[in-house]
């Protein structure tokens, strides 16, 4: 009913080729904005901030950049953990050796340092393909790990091997690292970074790159034949993927958790984000949101949830239907829409596009 | 394309609800959380230390009706040994109660690491008791956090202590090896500065031998100790299914089961019972006894498992890793009931808490007082020192039971210790542009 | 540089019995990874599924055996009882997980078995609790010596075992018909439908096969470790054995196990301290990806054809 396009022209390539080519879409996506940079720092309190809203950010562009890499080039990677560890430490590096420069620059300096790894342990792919690659980044999260908990230079030689953020502030006296952050400060800081990177990312797939990337996962050897060089494309969606990976893992150490040792990015954590992107839908960026938003959400909500309703179940039993819910959730997610949580939000647009006369 | 906060939206919807349902609770109670891991790669570690911590609050509850008469409220929640878990659980449960949470105990190194900024804006205290940093005994620079009774790296000085007084006194140290293997990770490095320390004071030869994570694998490790190095003493910092598999791994090359002293982390009865019969003569570092025949376990006994309400099976009470966390509850209670003399007999804020923590005094006296008369050496605490002069034992698995084999052993803090927690809390500071507080006053 | 290059040697040509030993205990310890290793193997070669479930799998089984135990079966009887278990959970992840994605790629079959894994972890500890539980069938754990050389007992029973194992499965997808149709079902789904092989029938059997192979590695790692969540984790270690061996090829993951297990010990061992030590964890998978430059399709793999 209010949601047609009727009578919306396009009148130039530019508006035909917009991301948002509807007005509705634009209302909804600048309401949401709204929402998101003024209506949220001013409501959620510290709780839904610093523990599902900041986790909720780090994770969405850490899938992001996997999606770019497994979903649109086709690359499949466990080795997400230790290029988010390498983002982190990378960041660590920089912002304690060169105290003066500013948070943001050190993150997106940590994204390229990272984005460097990337390409190094990408240089398998353009042999090895499928889980034979899979397994092969693997390789990538064990050594970087190693690396991080093995060489007491990378923690400034700190006796246990954590790193804690330094207190940073993006101008003046907005902290958003150390004591002194407040979780809105820390909150409006992500958002913006994730929402830029995020828009930068939507951009990539549409324009060149991400057509080759595309034409790699759908067939390399037809791709390879009409002109698109593998090499070329496949390190460069390691690049960028890890680029975002890493920006991630920094904003995961500085940002949510303020102090990690390697540990903390462990192989569980590439499944994690793995799991985001095959749930929100792989080769879409809106659908790397809705995964992180699912996977991070759920346990919380499955944890809670004796206590909103109100039964008194023991904690252990409460954690083992995690376990089962998650498992079994996963498998019907799978089953139900194979294409993820982003195909449904199609699904329902087109759907709401006729509602409520859909003949 | 940025949708997310739709959910965010309905979330917030949740969370309040959430927070009506926790408020509507009886009268005025102390709320103390309490982060446990039932679940995970860890929980069989986890699963006694959460029944201890819990059965000791229920005794109380059941026996005196909390303490100073305000009732305890003990909610658990599970972190699976992880992280970020861990985190949440900690926003999830500290304004919980009347007054929040009176302290956490995070029970595992990483969560402890996590936690430290945060509570120390919330002002709430940490008591991380036998891990976690060891330099945040620096009360001035770690004003929340707490490491009583003792930390790493005192056991790694009293563990010395004792191989010392088995060769015959610290002469004989010269020209002996001493292997450390450790689980790599932050929790693992800690005792190595100080030994390494110790190893240039002594004279000995320091080996150190990492194990990765999970430790499921360490053939090669033993292999070397115990074909090619064959060092005079092992000590071992190891956690989880990494204990029992180094003590089969030893058994196997043959490695002399009373030269092996684990970490107090490293001696449970989980840690050696499924070894079986290889683990007997295996050694540890404690802070406590095991065992259920002290006073304190009547009383658990009387009012919690008689009754019905205790958290595991009788015969499980008085296990290691029971007794320390049912210790880390009385020294909790202990603080909020020091505390209590100074605030009131009502439910305390984390910050008066702290105040009780910060002038915990056990003398021997209140020790046997409260039924646990061998069972904990004296521990007082102060503004500048959090972790209050604990002493430690050794014991020794016999196939049945934990005994101790040496008598109480002081730490070398004054001089030794002190100034390397003074050391690495300064350079803490340095980093996070911490100020110290003054504690002179 | 001299202790990375020159000192190892040295060590190892100083010390030849320690070498042996140290080889010896890598080579039998590549065997308990390929244990693991096997049912992925099964599995993939049946279906083209990735099993990532392999390792849930494993400790369920030990889980459901010592549980069974524990309530006072007999071990022959909990084996028996265990090995219905586990082809119930193969009947029952055919019917619910698979049937219903068919057709679909890999990689969501991939995920689909990640569900699996948390399911099975969940659901065999609500059952059976998390706590550690020792299981004692009867395997020698005394160090036996050689001359100068020591050697684990227990190693050389999972050898053994491993090798029985092999040679039982050879038999069985060689010479009995189901094994033919296995293998027509491994080479082409839609040929092995077409000439009356029932699929679904196949697919439980695999997963069966799978199971009770876990069963055996559940077995041999709860006797080593005691049974325990941490058991899953093995499964991280039987990857590298599995991409250096092949996904497809049985002999390869024992031939894969073998030299993941020596390279990783010897390596640990002479070359550990010049870099610090723990290299085991990365070790094995950066020796199967060189492997992988070389061969991508592994040792044994079979040869990847692509076409347009």
């Amino acid at each position: 009913m209010f949601y047609r396009e009727a009578g919306q022209f396009k009148t130039s390539y530019a508006a035909d080729q917009a991301i948002f080519p509807i007005l509705q879409d634009r209302i909804f996506v600048a309401f949401l904005l709204l929402v998101a940079f003024v209506v949220v720092p001013v409501v959620a309190n510290e709780y839904w901030l610093s523990t599902i809203l900041l986790p909720f950010l780090v994770f969405s562009l850490a899938a992001v950049g996997l999606n770019l890499l497994t979903g649109y080039c086709g690359q499949l990677s466990l080795g997400t953990g230790g290029f988010m560890a390498c983002g982190a430490f990378a960041a660590y590096k920089l912002s304690t050796g060169f105290p003066e420069l500013n948070i943001v620059v050190v993150m997106l300096a940590s994204g390229v340092i990272t984005a460097l790894v990337g390409v190094l342990f990408g240089l398998p792919s353009l042999r090895i393909k499928g889980f034979y690659l899979a397994v092969a980044t693997l390789a990538a999260q064990f050594f970087l790990l190693w690396l991080f908990n093995k060489f007491a230079w990378f923690t400034n030689y700190s006796p246990s091997g954590v790193i804690s953020a330094p207190p940073r502030a993006v101008f003046g006296d907005f902290f958003v690292t150390g004591p002194q952050a407040t979780p809105a400060g820390k909150y409006l800081f992500a958002l913006t970074l994730v929402a830029l990177l995020a828009l930068a990312a939507k951009n990539m797939v549409r324009c060149r790159v991400g057509r080759s990337w595309m034409a790699i996962r759908d067939m390399d050897i037809a791709a390879e034949i009409i002109g698109i060089r593998p090499l070329t494309a496949k390190l460069s969606a390691f690049a960028v993927s890890s680029f975002y990976i890493g920006v991630a893992g920094a904003m995961w150490a500085f940002v949510y958790t303020g102090s990690v040792e390697a540990l903390a990015f462990q192989i569980d954590r590439s499944f994690q984000i793995l799991f985001m992107i095959i749930i929100g839908g792989l080769g879409s960026i809106l659908g790397s949101f809705l995964g992180a938003a699912f996977i991070t959400l759920l346990p919380i909500f499955l944890s809670n949830a004796p206590n909103i309703f109100g039964l008194s179940i023991s904690v252990d039993t409460v954690s083992h239907f995690e376990f089962m819910i998650f498992g079994a959730l996963i498998v019907f997610f799978l089953i139900v829409e194979p294409h993820g949580l982003a195909r449904l939000w199609q699904i329902a647009k087109e759907k709401l596009r006729l509602w409520p006369f859909p003949y | 394309m940025i949708r997310k906060l739709v959910a965010a939206a309905l979330g917030t919807a949740l969370g309040v609800s959430a927070l009506a349902a926790g408020t509507a609770q009886a009268a005025d109670p102390q709320f103390i959380p309490s982060l446990v891991y039932r679940t995970g790669p860890y929980a069989p570690n986890g699963i006694p230390l959460a029944n201890g911590f819990a059965d000791y609050f229920a005794m109380l509850n059941a026996r005196d009706g909390g303490i100073g008469g305000v009732p305890l409220l003990v909610e658990e929640c599970d972190t699976a040994y992880n992280n970020d878990r861990g985190v949440e659980c900690y926003e999830r449960l500290k304004n919980k109660g009347p007054t929040g949470a009176a302290v956490f105990n995070p029970y595992s190194t990483g969560i402890t690491y996590a936690l430290i900024e945060r509570a120390t804006a919330d002002k709430i205290p940490i008591v991380s008791m036998g891990y976690g940093r060891a330099d945040a005994s620096d009360g001035r620079v770690f004003p929340y956090v707490f490491t009583l009774p003792a930390t790493y790296w005192a056991q790694a000085d009293a563990m010395v202590t004792y191989i010392a007084g088995e060769e015959g006194g610290f002469d004989e140290l010269a020209g002996k090896t001493i292997a450390l293997v450790y689980h790599d990770s932050a929790y693992g490095k800690e005792p190595i500065a100080t030994l390494e320390a110790l190893a240039e004071r002594h004279d000995f030869t320091f080996e150190t031998f990492p194990v990765a994570h999970p430790g499921l694998e360490q053939r090669s490790t033993w292999l070397t100790i115990g074909r090619r190095l064959r060092p005079d003493w092992v000590l071992m910092w190891g956690w989880g299914v990494m204990n029992s598999t180094a003590i089969k791994e030893a058994a196997a090359v043959g490695y002399p089961m009373d030269r092996f002293i684990g970490v107090w982390w490293s001696g449970a009865e989980q840690d050696v019972q499924p070894a079986g019969a290889d683990a007997v003569g295996y050694k540890s570092g404690t802070f406590h006894g095991a065992g259920a025949d002290f006073p304190v376990h009547r009383d658990i006994f009387t009012y919690v498992y008689d009754r019905g309400q205790g958290a595991t099976e009788r015969e499980l009470v008085g296990e290691v890793l029971y007794n320390r966390a049912m210790i880390n509850a009385v020294l909790v209670s202990e603080a909020i009931r020091t505390a209590q003399a100074v605030y009131g007999e009502r439910p305390l804020t984390g910050e008066e808490v702290r105040w009780g923590l910060e002038n915990l005094n056990l003398t021997q006296e209140k020790i046997d007082d409260l039924g646990l008369a061998g069972l904990l050496s004296p521990i007082g605490l102060s503004c500048a020192d959090h972790e209050g002069g604990g002493q430690l034992r050794i014991q020794q698995w016999d196939g049945e039971k934990w005994s101790f084999v040496s008598d109480w052993i002081e730490p070398n803090r004054d001089g030794f210790l002190r100034t390397m927690y003074e050391g690495s809390a300064a350079q803490y500071a340095a980093e996070k542009g911490i100020a110290p507080r003054d504690c002179a006053n | 540089m001299s202790a990375f290059f020159i000192d190892p040697f040295v060590d190892i040509f100083s010390y030849p019995a320690f070498f042996l030993e140290v080889l010896i205990g890598g080579l039998l310890a590549g065997v308990m990874y390929s244990l693991v290793a096997l049912g992925f193997v099964l599995i993939f070669k049946a279906s083209g599924v990735f099993n990532f479930a392999q390792g849930a799998m494993v400790l369920f089984a030990a889980l459901t055996l010592v549980g069974l135990i524990d309530l006072g079966a007999p071990v022959w009887l909990a084996i028996v009882a265990t090995i219905a278990v586990m082809v119930t959970l193969a009947m029952s992840i055919e019917k619910v997980v698979l049937r219903p994605l068919v057709n679909q790629p890999a990689i969501i079959l991939f995920m689909a078995t990640i569900g699996i894994s948390y399911f099975l972890d969940g659901f065999g500890q609500t059952i059976w609790g998390s706590e550690i539980k020792t299981l004692e069938v009867g395997i020698p754990k005394s160090p036996l010596m050689v001359g100068e050389v020591l050697i684990s007992r227990f190693d050389l029973f999972a050898g053994l075992t491993a090798g029985v194992l092999v040679a039982v499965l050879a038999i069985f997808f060689q010479k009995t018909r189901v094994g033919r149709a296995l293998r027509a079902v491994a080479d082409d789904h839609q040929a092995a439908m077409s000439v009356g092989i029932p699929l679904r029938t196949i697919w439980v059997i695999v997963w069966s096969v799978a199971g009770i192979v876990a069963l055996v590695a559940g077995i041999m790692w709860g006797s080593k470790l005691g049974v325990q969540f941490s058991i899953v984790l093995v499964a991280l270690k039987a990857l590298p054995v599995l991409i250096l061996g092949g996904f497809t090829s049985i002999p390869g993951a024992i031939v894969g196990g073998l030299i993941i297990g020596s390279g990783e010990k010897v390596a640990e061992v002479f070359w550990g301290p010049a870099l610090g030590g723990a290299i085991e964890d990365w070790f094995g998978y950066m020796l199967a990806m060189l492997f992988l430059l070389f061969r991508p399709q592994g040792l044994f793999g079979e040869k990847i054809i692509e076409r347009v």
